[in-house]
């Protein structure tokens, strides 16, 4: 019992992760296009300077949360999945410091430099998440000789559509974000960039959708148990919403645009049951919630914590968006007495 | 070269530049939630440009130290699977607390603090420095009580081939635990001291806002005073929990060869590890390392050569780190303790080559930090959970070193690039005088 509530744990962790970071990820792809002069591009950039690194904590903890429950699956699908980890990596790192970095030398091509890395290593996690998610889903190549994969063969076509997928999910996500958190004609681009992303996404979503079938075991647990296609309905209906929704509030959309995250990610998490990482060599092989779990006193110890911590983490993030909740306004970066990035 | 070697190699560089940032972020967060308080309470603006002051380089500094703990949550995974597999049931559980209990709390009151100026009242501003440096301290407990663990386990069963908690408790609270915590985040408040004194004193030296910098450096000497004697009397206490359960890390850090009654202390010692002997031994004091390790001067202290060869650390990189590391600390206490009392003697801008000796000294308790972190994990060689797991049986099957080489050619670029930036930004930012108290400063 202790292993099935930390799995489910364990997908809320990065589905939390993806709708937090994701309109991170969103807005720093869209930046350096949506933003047209230096005090656009610092808007763009302190709509979501008070919370990008909370944001991220996320992953530290879903990371740290497989080590804690799940370290047989923590050993091997960090040493497995090397190269696009390392990419990942690197990328965190540099788009960390950049929003640091960038405002604190006065010189334009500094700022263009660090504006490039911000696009480029928001891209690049935004993609490569999707293609260590798509190949989880389909399995990686082990057995007891150990891994037999290699970067080239986690870029296979379903690694590659996930990736896209998940970053038209996070772009939307992003510019929905900014369609209310930014004012004047960096929200008008927001908005006609999120309408414009909206009907690709949608293609996307439905192609991944069939070519899971085909890639993947994921349907057998709901042929099993059809009771949990409610969770994919809710995934497509958000969707759908979310066009639905930005005839009125593009406030409401972006809600939309996290409830399909989170309900994507746990359609993906349901059909990998019981399962953290399939083997698509030898199904005797794949590391589940049973055999690559801590002991059960741990998991009970890790348990009370995550009980007694999350809420309260929880309560002051809600605390804190709700204090930034307002959109900035140029007059806001003007204001010498406000600090802002 | 082998997966071991590069895979420590790469350790060993990504934490000892994480280490860089760390200690200043535990012991500037604190002084900085001080200044802010000494404003809330007295309304003096003084107080509140100290601050800001300070504040901006606590984030240029934060922001280095905060991307580069992410690799090393990565990199247990990635080049050390057999040792995330082998402990993951007790190693594990303190790094997912950590992010849980300290992460959230540090980067969500940052995120407050940074932007926040207006949007909360003074106190809840104040607030949120407390909390981003209580997140950090507690950080830093849960991921040395997770250290304390790889060096003195305690609280397991060998089952399921591998080790299991039995006792969580037993290393949350275990001596090694606590003594490291304190040993280590006081010493970072000693590297957060120094460094306002050192850039008040910088300041003080051109006449830059004297009465504000002369402010700051009084805070920094005090919160100093109080560090170097934490760090210095726990540092005694932590090496008496190290004989206890370390030998062979404490015969490494005294070079001492053979067991011996009474241990004499050698002042100046060149060991010569190819013979098991030491080169040179000058300047002994009778029974001193007895005194020192056991508190006993007729203790017995177990010589490196009752170790098989193949269970003792390097010697010399070990005692080299730990001679350094304590002649600095000591350093620590006169320097504070002479800054102490020139305040309270109000004569330290009459003593202009003492604040030139404070602006040199600010890289002094960086290089403690650096060695003493050389003593841990190197003295503890050759395992990587002491007396359970080898270092050599604790890496990735998976991943071949030309997959490591490149990886650390990454970070190596990455890291120097990046370090360089950053140590440029605060020497700026720290050469600058700080803003008029109408015009506050924004980025």
């Amino acid at each position: 019992m202790l292993n099935v509530i930390w799995f489910a744990l364990w997908g809320l962790l990065w589905a939390v992760y993806f709708m937090l970071d994701g309109f991170d990820f969103g807005v720093g792809i869209l930046h350096p296009f949506i933003a047209k002069d230096d005090i656009e591009r610092r808007m763009v950039i302190n709509t979501i300077g008070p919370v990008w690194d909370g944001n991220e904590v996320w992953l530290i903890t879903a990371g740290g949360a497989t080590f804690a429950a799940f370290p047989t699956t923590y050993a091997y699908m960090f040493s497995y999945l090397y190269t696009p980890l390392f990419l990942i990596l690197a990328s965190l790192i540099l788009r960390g410091v950049s929003f640091e970095f960038r405002g604190k030398i006065e010189s334009e091509g500094w700022k263009k430099f660090w504006d490039f890395i911000i696009f480029l290593f928001s891209l690049i996690p935004a993609i490569l998440f999707g293609v260590a998610f798509g190949n989880i889903f389909e399995g990686l190549p082990f057995d007891a000789n150990g891994y037999h994969g290699t970067l080239f063969t986690l870029l296979n076509p379903y690694g590659l559509l996930t990736g896209v997928f998940f970053m038209l999910l996070f772009l939307e996500h992003g510019a929905l974000w900014l369609s209310f958190k930014a004012s004047n004609s960096v929200t008008e681009r927001a908005q006609s960039t999120a309408q414009k992303t909206w009907p690709l996404l949608l293609i996307v979503a439905v192609l991944f959708l069939i070519y899971t079938k085909f890639a993947t075991k994921l349907y057998d647990n709901y042929i099993n148990h059809p009771l949990w296609f409610i969770v994919p309905a809710i995934a497509v209906i958000s969707l759908l919403l979310i066009k639905a929704f930005m005839k009125t509030s593009y406030a409401k959309a972006f809600i939309a645009s996290c409830v399909t995250i989170v309900t994507t990610v746990f359609t993906g998490i349901i059909g990998l049951y019981p399962n953290l990482i399939p083997s698509n060599i030898n199904p005797a092989y794949n590391l589940t919630i049973f055999n690559s779990s801590s002991s059960q006193y741990t998991l009970k110890v890790m348990l009370i914590v995550a009980v007694i911590f999350v809420p309260i983490v929880i309560a002051y993030q809600f605390w804190a968006h709700m204090l930034f909740k307002e959109a900035i306004k140029k007059e806001d970066l003007e204001d010498k007495e406000v600090e802002t990035y | 070269m082998d997966t071991v070697l590069l895979a420590r190699w790469q350790f060993a560089l990504t934490a000892l530049f994480h280490f860089i940032f760390v200690p200043l972020t535990l012991g500037l967060s604190f002084l900085v939630a001080i200044m802010e308080t000494a404003y809330v309470r007295t309304g003096n603006e003084t107080y509140l440009r100290m601050t800001k002051f300070f504040g901006k380089l606590f984030l240029i500094n934060f922001a280095l130290g905060l991307v580069t703990g992410i690799t090393l949550e990565f990199e247990f995974g990635m080049n050390w699977a057999r040792y995330s597999k082998f402990v993951g049931d007790i190693f594990g559980s303190p790094l997912a607390i950590e992010a849980t209990m300290a992460f959230f709390l540090e980067s969500t009151f940052l995120g407050v603090w940074i932007f926040g100026w207006k949007k909360v009242s003074k106190t809840v501003h104040a607030l949120s420095a407390w909390l981003v440096a209580f997140g950090t301290n507690i950080s830093a407990l849960w991921i040395l009580i997770a250290n304390a663990w790889m060096q003195h386990p305690v609280g397991y069963v060998i089952r399921n081939g591998r080790a299991e908690f039995v006792n969580f408790w037993a290393a949350v609270l275990q001596p090694y635990a606590i003594l490291k915590f304190l040993h280590t985040v006081s010493a970072g408040y000693v590297v957060g001291s120094f460094f306002v004194m050192g850039i008040s004193a910088y300041h003080l030296l051109k006449n830059h806002e004297v009465d504000l910098f002369k402010k700051a450096f009084k805070i920094g000497a005090y919160f100093g005073l109080f560090a170097s004697l934490v760090v210095f009397i726990v540092g005694d206490m932590h090496a008496g929990e190290v004989a206890k359960t370390q030998p062979t890390k404490l015969a490494a850090m005294e070079s001492l060869w053979n067991t011996q009654k009474g241990a004499p202390m050698y002042l100046f010692l060149i060991p010569d590890e190819k013979h098991e002997k030491n080169a040179v031994e000058l300047f002994g004091v009778p029974k001193m390392l007895s005194i020192l390790a056991y508190h006993d001067p007729n203790a017995t202290v177990r010589g490196l050569k009752s170790f098989p060869k193949n269970d003792r650390p390097p010697v010399t990189i070990t005692f080299v780190s730990f001679r350094t590391m304590v002649a600095l600390g000591t350093l620590f206490v006169l320097l504070t303790l002479f800054a102490f009392y020139l305040i309270k003697r109000d004569k330290l801008l009459d003593n202009k080559w003492f604040l030139k000796l404070m602006v040199l000294a600010i890289p002094l308790p960086y290089l403690a930090c650096e060695l003493g972190w050389i003593v841990a994990e190197v003295g503890r060689q050759p395992w990587i959970v002491y007396g359970l797991l080898r270092t050599s049986q604790a890496t990735s099957t998976a991943v071949t070193p030309a997959q490591i080489i490149m990886t650390i050619v990454g970070f190596v670029f990455l890291y120097s690039v990046l370090g360089f930036i950053d140590i440029y930004l605060l020497i700026k930012y720290a050469r600058k005088v700080p803003e008029p108290a109408t015009k506050e400063g924004g980025y």
